[in-house]
Formats: C-alpha cells, structure tokens, sequence
C-alpha cells in the first residue's frame, strides 16, 4: 500500500468505505453501490440527517439530487425514463442510501416512488403510465403508499375506507373515497397516493379481497375532504408520518389501477415481495453503518490505558453482528434475486416461453419474508450494540447511532411484523395450522 | 469571431486496475507476491486522472473531440473501463493479457501506450494530443510510466499536476504540479503528458443513466501481439516478504533520560 496514500486520504476513496464484503455482487450492482456511497456521503453527511431529524424537516434536496442522478427509476424501463433494472439493483440502492448514514429517514423519503411503482408497472394503463412514471422518475412529483388503516391493522381485509363509484357534476364518472389511513409516510410531500380501498362490502363478493381496489390518486389539497395530521413519531423524524381523511374526496374514476375493481389485493401482493426486498437492503444498511461506526469508536476510545475494543465484552458482540449482517445480506440478496428471476419468467411465460425452473410465487414469498426477517433483527441488534459501545456517548445525538438505533425499529414492524412473518413461515413451509 | 478550422483535441487516460486501497495487502504463502484475491478496484490517480479528463471537456466544450481510456491488464481490467466509461468517457481499449500471466513492468506499459498513440494516429485518424494518466499505481507505486511514456514520444510532461489550464485553441497547457516544499508552473505545448496528484479534482459520482449508457460504449479489445508489444518483465521476482515487525519502543519520562538513552544507543552530537 502506497505510503504516499495512507499519509492523506483522499476524500473520494473515504466515501466508499464500508465493511460489508462484496463478492459475488455483479458490476452494474458495485457500479450503483459506489456511486450512491458518493453521492450521499458528499452531498448528504450525516450533519445533514441529524438536523433534519431534529427539526423534523423533509428531505427534499436529497430527493432531488437522487432523482436528478437518475436513480428513482432504477427498477422501471427505459420508455419511463427508467434504467430497466430489477429488484436486486434496487435493494442495493437502498442500502447503500441508509448505509451511507441517512438511514431508515434516508431511504423512507423515496421508497415509495421506487416501490410503488412496480404494481403501477404491471397493472396501470398505458395513460396512468406514461403521466405518472416519467414524473415520479424525473423527481418534479412523489407518491405515498397507504394501505394501513387504525381500525384494520394487519388485517388488511377488514379495512374501511370506501370508493364509491358515481355519476360526477360534470358528468364525467368519479370515485367518492371516505375514510381514514395512517402511517401513511411522506403524505405531506406527495403529490398523489395509492391508495387502497373497498369498492363492495364484504359480504357482497365471494372471496375478501375481491371486495378491495388499488388507486392512484392525485392529492388536491384544495378539496376540503382531504385532511392530514402529522403523526410525533420515535425515528426517522425528517420524514413524516400522517393521518390522512378523506370525506367525500374526489378522484376521477381513471384513478382507478387497472380498469376493473376488485384486484386491488391481488395488485398490492404483487409489489410486496419486493417492499419486503427492499426493507431487507434498508435494514442491512443501517446495521452496517452502526457496526462500522462502533467499530472504529471502540479502536480509538481509551478507558483503563487501552482502546475499549481490547476487551472482548465489547469486541465480540460487535463480531457477531458482522457475522449475523453477512449472513442476512446473503438471504437478502438471494430473495432479490428470485423475486427477479420469476419475474423474468412471467415477462417471457407471457409471450409462451416456460421457464420451469423459475421460483414459485410462494418460494419468492417466503425467501422475501425469511430475509425481511433476519436483517431486521440483526440491525436493531447492531445498532443496540452501537449506542452500549458508546458508553453515554451512545446517548448523544452528535455521534448518529441513537438516531440509528430509534430508526432500527421500523424494519421490525413495517410494513409486516415480525410475528406475522413468523405465521407465514409456520404455515407456508412448516405446514402448520393458522392461529388467526 | 470564425469558427476555427483547427483539429479538436483527443485525450488519452490509461488507467490500470489494483487492489482497492481499502485492502490490508498481504503477502502470499509462497512468497511470490502478495495476495490478489481481493477486492480490486481503479487505480485512485487514474480515477483523478479520468475526472481531469471529463473536467477539461465540460470546460472547453467544443474543442475535445474525444476521451478514449486504456488498461492493460487481465480479464477482470473490463471492469474499470466501465466504470470509466460511466464517468464520461466515450470509449474504451482493453489490452489483455492472461490471469496467469505476471503483471507487466512500466516500460512495457510505456511501450504499449506509445504504441496505441501511434495507432490511433495512423490507423483511426485520431491523434492523440494529451495524456492524463496517474502520477503512479497504489499496488507497486513505481510511479514510472506517465514520465517513460513522455520520454518514448519524446513529448513534454508535467508531473503530479494540481491544476490543469487547457488552452485549446493554442494547443498548450499550464500545468501546477506539486515539487517538495511547494509548486510549480510549467507551460507546454500540446501534444503532451500529465501526471495527477491527490490535490487535481475530487472525482464524481457516476449517475445511474451513465451507468446504464457505459455498458454500450464501445471497448476495443486488443491483445499485446497486436501491436507487436512483448509484456514479458525484464525483472525476476525472486521472493517477495511482508516488512519485518517494528520492535516495541520504550517510553522515556525526561529529555535527560531520552538524552542517555541515545548515546547508550551509540548516537553522537554533530
Ligand atoms: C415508520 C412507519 C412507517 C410506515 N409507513 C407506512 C406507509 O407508508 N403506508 C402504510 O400503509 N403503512 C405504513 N406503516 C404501517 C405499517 O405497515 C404497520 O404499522 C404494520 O403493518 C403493522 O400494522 P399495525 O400497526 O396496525 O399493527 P397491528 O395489526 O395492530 O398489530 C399489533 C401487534 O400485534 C401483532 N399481531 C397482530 N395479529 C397477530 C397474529 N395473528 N398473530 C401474532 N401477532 C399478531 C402484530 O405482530 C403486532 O406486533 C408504517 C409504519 C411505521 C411504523
């Protein structure tokens, strides 16, 4: 190693750092982590996210300068003014986003457009896709995602909000949406939402879901049937968290995704494997940050005449959640990598090629779900590790990992818990009976 | 003012691929040479020396017709072509030798860079008028060829630049380059070869449409033999070991004891 390196760093090569091994990625992949580290770290440092945590302020530059370096589009096709990229690229754009320590806010400000969009993708009208893409890729319109409701939780089938399907006063068919969602995040910065709604009663249909339907819908602040409430929340304060109610709001009825009501639940399953994807990558991201961040804390504190690092109470639990971040970078990256390939297989079943060796939905399901799973709780374990290594320090907001370490609970609860993850996998592959 | 009639400006930047700089180098078991399974990454002058590049086209608009890169190197060398490429520049020339092969000394590089000017002049009727190429590689920072290759062309060189005025019209440079204790000015005449140091430019990030647009600009890929090169290292490699391990100091609580401890040690007053 050159000498005439190591006595000045230069700052180029300092943003790229990390601790995660990166055999086996691809280049596009490296190409993407390397230039996002880059970006975010020079444009973005961490200075940035604290005080936007604790003002509790939108992102909006870092946003734009994502989307102006034309990643928002990573997973939708050139015609939108996508990259034509898939879900394993998108993982890693995630990460690599929290892991360059804006964390869960970081990645939350535009996980939806890249998300979101995928069901639009596969599902949306030609006219819906060619208005909506192109402007969520090129920034100058975000979307929110809302699907949780207070009144339905988890069980997204016994949600209440209603779109009903009317006669305009310009004669022009409408929806009239009543109702209430919350967690909704970024809704006060997005310019549309999608939604999802019941458009029958249940006992009306003959299945549950059959009842649902996916919207996508422009968010006229101007109608008095939309409020939203901010919602004071633990983490990832940059980025809000709303209440949003709609009384007798207006969209009009080629809102609706899709053209026919009733698929919205099979619309939104779609894109889910994906969400749990990408959450995976996030998670990953921050669990590295933390980690390398206690790392180098514990190499440079003294206490008793030798770095903190020396004792193994400190240095061991740090190793191990490298050991566990590994592993659930492996399980993440596989499931990305399924999800891919058997939508791959979908594009070119579709034109009367089988790929039989392609995953199952079901396979995809539960890789997705395992992978969600494990990085979740190995980044809230590397981030709980982070804040004890650093003594009362670990309590300071100037040193990020108390930022980090609130922000590691989202991944454990959003947008699927843990225990509902561990009923997937009790049913789907232990052959279980269900408890609920 | 006339739009001039002159030839617009083709730059050349060699780039080499090398251990990524990140990477604690450890030397094999057999002893003969270090340990390459790693993570590798472009060389960090030659990364400078490709942003200096793209820098001097944004600056000068109209007058650079074209920035072409170049590695030498095995296989896996494709790899910072692209990512050269994703930088901003336009094409790329891949000479490559085999995995097994031993990594080539700076005056066979020199040799082949000469060789490539001299084909692209004669052969694609693109001559090249500067050469930005890293002031040397991190792996084994001989630190040799950007000046041997100035000396093959018998072209002017500037070493370690810190800042690069491209005059293109009237075909010259100031250069800053870095000289102990300070800088220096030099101006020269294109065509001509610069060296970067760490203080020329920060390099930026690739955005993602110029990583998907890099992977279809083109990459020539040639062997040695085409341009009647001969990599073979005039050097034997005879064994090669890790640094021996510093002895553990003492620490000394009063000059008078440091004082003591010197002449002990045999050291003299002047
Ligand atoms: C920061 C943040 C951002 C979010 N962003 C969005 C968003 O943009 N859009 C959106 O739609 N939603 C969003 N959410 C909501 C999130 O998806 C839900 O909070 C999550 O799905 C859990 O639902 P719930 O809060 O209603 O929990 P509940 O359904 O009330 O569950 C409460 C607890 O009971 C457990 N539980 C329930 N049923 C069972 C069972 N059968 N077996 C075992 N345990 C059970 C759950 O696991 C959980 O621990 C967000 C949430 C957070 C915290």
């Amino acid at each position: 190693m050159s000498r005439l390196l190591t006595s000045a760093t230069p700052r180029h090569l300092a943003r790229t750092r990390t601790l995660m091994t990166t055999t086996s990625f691809t280049p596009t992949q490296l190409s993407i982590r390397h230039s996002i580290l880059s970006l975010c770290r020079t444009k973005f440092p961490n200075s940035y996210w604290r005080e936007a945590d604790q003002t509790s302020s939108d992102p909006t530059s870092f946003h734009a300068a994502i989307a102006s370096a034309g990643f928002l589009g990573i997973a939708l096709p050139e015609s939108y003014g996508g990259a034509g990229l898939g879900i394993s690229e998108a993982t890693m754009m995630m990460q690599s986003i929290a892991e360059s320590g804006a964390g869960m806010a970081g990645a939350q400000a535009i996980h939806a457009n890249v998300y979101a969009t995928q069901p639009l993708l596969k599902f949306a009208s030609e006219e819906m896709k060619s208005e909506v893409l192109p402007r969520i890729v090129d920034g100058s319109e975000r979307v929110c995602f809302g699907v949780t409701e207070p009144g339905a939780g988890l069980d997204t089938m016994s949600l209440r909000t209603t779109a009903v399907r009317q006669m305009g006063e310009d004669g022009e068919e409408v929806y009239r949406i009543s109702g209430q969602k919350v967690w909704t995040t970024c809704a006060h910065v997005a310019d549309r939402i999608i939604l999802l709604a019941r458009t029958s009663p249940r006992e009306a249909v003959s299945k549950p879901s059959a009842a649902l339907s996916l919207f996508c819908i422009p968010l006229d602040r101007t109608q008095e049937g939309l409020t939203m409430r901010r919602i004071p929340k633990m983490g990832g304060r940059a980025v809000d968290a709303a209440e949003v109610f709609f009384t007798d709001y207006t969209a009009h009825a080629s809102c609706l995704i899709g053209g026919v009501e009733g698929k919205g639940w099979e619309i939104v399953t779609h894109g889910m494997n994906a969400e749990r994807c990408l959450l995976a990558g996030e998670a990953l991201g921050l669990g590295y940050a933390a980690l390398e961040r206690a790392a180098s804390y514990a190499k440079e504190r003294e206490v008793f005449g030798r770095p903190i690092g020396k004792n193994q109470g400190i240095a061991h639990p740090l190793a191990e959640a490298w050991i566990r971040l590994e592993a659930a970078k492996l399980a993440t990256y596989h499931a990305a990598r399924m999800y891919d390939e058997s939508t791959a297989s979908e594009a070119s079943s579709a034109v009367g090629q089988q790929d039989v060796d392609a995953p199952t939905q079901k396979e995809v399901g539960v890789a997705a779900n395992s992978a969600k799973y494990l990085a979740a709780e190995v980044a809230f374990a590397a981030c709980e590790r982070a804040v004890l290594t650093h003594g009362g320090m670990g309590y300071a907001v100037e040193y990020d990992v108390e930022r980090w370490f609130r922000e590691s609970l989202v991944p454990r609860i959003a947008p699927v818990s843990r225990e509902m993850i561990l009923n997937f996998v009790g049913e789907k592959v232990l052959g279980l009976p269900r408890s609920y | 003012m006339h739009p001039t009639s002159a030839r617009l400006l083709n730059i050349l930047v060699p780039i080499k691929r090398t251990i990524d700089y990140a990477v604690k180098i450890r030397v094999n078991p057999q002893n003969t040479g270090v340990d390459t399974n790693v993570k590798h990454s472009m060389n960090p002058f030659d990364e400078i020396a490709v942003e200096e590049a793209i820098r001097q086209r944004e600056r000068n608009k109209d007058a650079i017709k074209s920035i072409k890169v170049v590695s030498i190197g095995p296989p896996k060398a494709s790899e910072v072509i692209r990512s050269a490429l994703a930088m901003g520049a336009d094409s790329g020339i891949h000479v490559e030798y085999p995995d097994s092969a031993p990594s080539p000394e700076p005056l066979a590089i020199a040799k082949t860079l000469k060789a490539i000017i001299e084909r692209e002049a004669k052969e694609k009727n693109a001559p090249i008028d500067l050469v930005i190429l890293g002031k040397q590689a991190i792996d084994d920072d001989a630190g040799q060829t950007g000046q041997m290759l100035a000396g093959l062309l018998g072209w002017g060189q500037a070493t370690y630049a810190s800042k690069v005025e491209l005059d293109a019209s009237g075909k010259s440079a100031n250069v800053t380059t870095e000289i102990d204790g300070g800088s220096q000015q030099l101006k020269g005449q294109l065509p001509m070869v610069i060296t970067t140091d760490l203080r020329l430019n920060e390099p930026r990030y690739a955005s993602l449409p110029n990583i998907m647009k890099a992977k279809k600009k083109p990459v020539e890929k040639l062997s040695p033999s085409d341009l009647g090169i001969d990599l073979t290292p005039l050097l034997e490699t005879i064994r090669i070991s890790e640094p021996a391990k510093r002895q553990a100091g003492a620490k000394v609580e009063t000059v008078e004891e440091l004082v003591a401890k010197l002449k002990e040690a045999g050291f003299k007053a002047a």
